[in-house]
């Protein structure tokens, strides 16, 4: 008992010293105890795989590719659209030529509204600022250029323009398509429309009873 | 006689068996505490290859984490974002920096960045991001606060046991949607389990504890 204690207290402070504590950071990949079926013959997203060139298990649709699936939600008119077929939904331009179409072709309502906020603050807001008058987080930190929305240049260009702004982008900025769902650009349309709307809008355009209120 | 057993003998069946003892809790005690995933992974924080933190552009940017990781309301997936997600702002904002080297090779080229993984469950688990997100069980509930890394690390230990104790009180979780990508929303316990009864009623959540929920 004289040697053993000591000797295992030894052992134990060692073995600490060692292992650590719980919670230390750990630089190496975690120990898998038993690691009975833990990683299979699988691929998961955007893991490395030598197979392919570009060593990515992940593949990217070949160019040009387009969903078929289900027809686009929020058409409006109720008409159904497939996201392959030409038409100002999946183009923001006039069937059939090169045209920008003038007005949002979906369905503009409370709800589409609201998406098109959410949408807006969380893809537009770091740059355009909440307002979208240019003046987002990003211009202190260093963005030189950003365009505020409200420039009469970008307030008279149609909705079809807008929308090939935020997928394709534009000099500095960047697309948007990957981020955003077709529905979805057209939802920051409509929000940005609002936007600048409520910066040209006139005394008038309040309704009577609500005046008062911004008589301050 | 007493020549073939000395005196000293006479203790060692006890001295044995408290010796054992000792060992034997001390052995036990040792793999309860690191034998778990509390010890394995948490506080696993890998050396990533571009420097990049969740620090700076959460909290101080003010990015929303869907900015980025923008499959995570849809996926079971969430995505790490590709680097032209970077580039829409570092085209401008250090955009001769070393730090981002890798981020502009990638883009130029699309090479993949060779970000190390960090949360891995096992492949036989079939998690789900969207279900969670979607029902209001915040990033912060499973990652920590992510807004104030400037290197991720593994916070929670993700075991079966770290799933099963929200999927079984769900409840003490359930935080309102608006909130969930808001790392920094907290409540005092009572008023928090009023809200997370409150959505569990009205929602109708079911968080199942069936083995096949996680596991086919
Ligand atoms: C990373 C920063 C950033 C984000 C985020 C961003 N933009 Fe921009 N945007 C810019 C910059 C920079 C310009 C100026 C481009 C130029 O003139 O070189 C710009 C210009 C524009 C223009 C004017 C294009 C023109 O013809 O001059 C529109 C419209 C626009 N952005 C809309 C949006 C919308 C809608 C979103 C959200 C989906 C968005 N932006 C998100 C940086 C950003
Ligand atoms: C500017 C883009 C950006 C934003 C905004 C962002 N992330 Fe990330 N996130 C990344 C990148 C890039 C990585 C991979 C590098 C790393 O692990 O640090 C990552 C990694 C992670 C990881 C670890 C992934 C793994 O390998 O296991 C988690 C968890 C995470 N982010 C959560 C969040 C949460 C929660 C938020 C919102 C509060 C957020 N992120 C906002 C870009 C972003
Ligand atoms: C909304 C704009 C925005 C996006 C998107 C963005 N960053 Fe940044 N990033 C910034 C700003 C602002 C800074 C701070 C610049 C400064 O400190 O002067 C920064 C700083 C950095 C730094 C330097 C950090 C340091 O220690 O100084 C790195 C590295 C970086 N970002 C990587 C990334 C990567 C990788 C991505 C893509 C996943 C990304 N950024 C996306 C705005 C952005
Ligand atoms: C219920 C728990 C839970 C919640 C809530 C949660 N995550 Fe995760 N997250 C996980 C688990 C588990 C993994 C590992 C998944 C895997 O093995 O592929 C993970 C992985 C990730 C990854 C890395 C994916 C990869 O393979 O590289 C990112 C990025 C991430 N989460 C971001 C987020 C963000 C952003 C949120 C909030 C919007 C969030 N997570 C909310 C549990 C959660
Ligand atoms: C903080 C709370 C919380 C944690 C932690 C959590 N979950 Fe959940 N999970 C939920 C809730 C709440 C639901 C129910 C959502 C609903 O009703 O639609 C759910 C649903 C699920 C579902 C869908 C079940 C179905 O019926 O289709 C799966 C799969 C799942 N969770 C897996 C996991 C795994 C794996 C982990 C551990 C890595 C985990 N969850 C950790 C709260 C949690
Ligand atoms: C909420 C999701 C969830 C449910 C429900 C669930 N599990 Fe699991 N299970 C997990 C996760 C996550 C792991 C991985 C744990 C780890 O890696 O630490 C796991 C691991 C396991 C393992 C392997 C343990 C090991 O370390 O080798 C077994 C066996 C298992 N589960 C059996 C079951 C059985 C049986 C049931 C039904 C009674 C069940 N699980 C229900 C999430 C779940």
């Amino acid at each position: 008992m004289r040697y053993f204690l000591p000797i295992w207290i030894l052992i134990v402070a060692v073995s600490i010293g060692v292992l650590g504590f719980r919670e230390s950071v750990l630089r190496k990949p975690p120990i898998e105890v038993f690691p009975d079926m833990d990683r299979q013959m699988k691929f998961r997203p955007q893991v490395p795989n030598e197979f392919f060139r570009d060593n990515r298990a992940s593949r990217l649709p070949a160019s040009g590719t387009v969903a078929r699936s289900e027809p686009r939600r929020n058409v409006a008119g109720g008409a159904v659209v497939y996201s392959y077929e030409d038409h100002p939904v999946n183009s923001g331009k006039m069937t059939g030529t090169t045209n920008w179409v003038e007005l949002n072709p979906t369905v503009i309502d409370a709800q589409s509204m609201a998406r098109g906020r959410q949408r807006f603050e969380i893809n537009c807001l770091p740059c355009h600022g909440p307002l979208g008058d240019g003046n987002g987080v990003t211009k202190k930190l260093g963005m030189a250029v950003v365009a505020t929305l409200h420039d009469p240049r970008i307030v008279k260009m149609s909705d079809g323009e807008l929308f090939h702004v935020i997928s394709n982008g534009r000099n500095l900025m960047g697309p948007y398509a990957s981020q955003l769902a077709v529905e979805d650009r057209w939802a920051v349309i409509s929000y940005l429309r609002a936007l600048q709307f409520s910066r040209l809008g006139s005394l008038e355009d309040v309704p009577a009873q609500f005046r008062a209120s911004l008589n301050k | 006689m007493s020549d073939i057993f000395p005196k000293w003998t006479n203790k060692l069946p006890t001295r044995v068996i408290a010796g054992a003892l000792i060992a034997g809790t001390t052995v036990f005690a040792g793999i309860t505490y690191y034998a778990t995933p509390k010890y394995t992974r948490v506080g696993y924080q890998p050396v990533q290859p571009v420097a990049f933190s969740h620090a700076i552009h959460v909290d101080q940017v003010g990015l929303d984490c869907r900015y980025c990781h923008n499959g995570v309301e849809k996926s079971w997936y969430s995505n790490i974002p590709a680097a032209s997600t970077c580039m829409n702002c570092h085209n401008q904002i250090l955009a001769n920096d070393p730090k981002l080297a890798l981020v502009r090779e990638s883009y130029n080229t699309g090479k993949a960045i060779p970000w190390v993984q960090i949360h891995k469950t096992p492949d036989y688990v079939y998690f789900n991001h969207s279900v969670h997100v979607n029902r209001g069980v915040s990033c912060f509930s499973c990652h920590g606060e992510i807004n104030k890394m400037d290197e991720v690390r593994h916070a929670q230990p993700l075991s079966m046991g770290f799933c099963l104790d929200c999927h079984r009180n769900p409840e003490k979780n359930i935080r309102p949607p608006e909130q969930v990508f808001n790392l920094n929303w907290h409540t005092n316990e009572a008023a928090q389990l009023q809200l997370g009864e409150k959505f569990v009623h009205d929602w109708k959540v079911n968080s199942s504890q069936n083995c096949s929920a996680c596991h086919r």
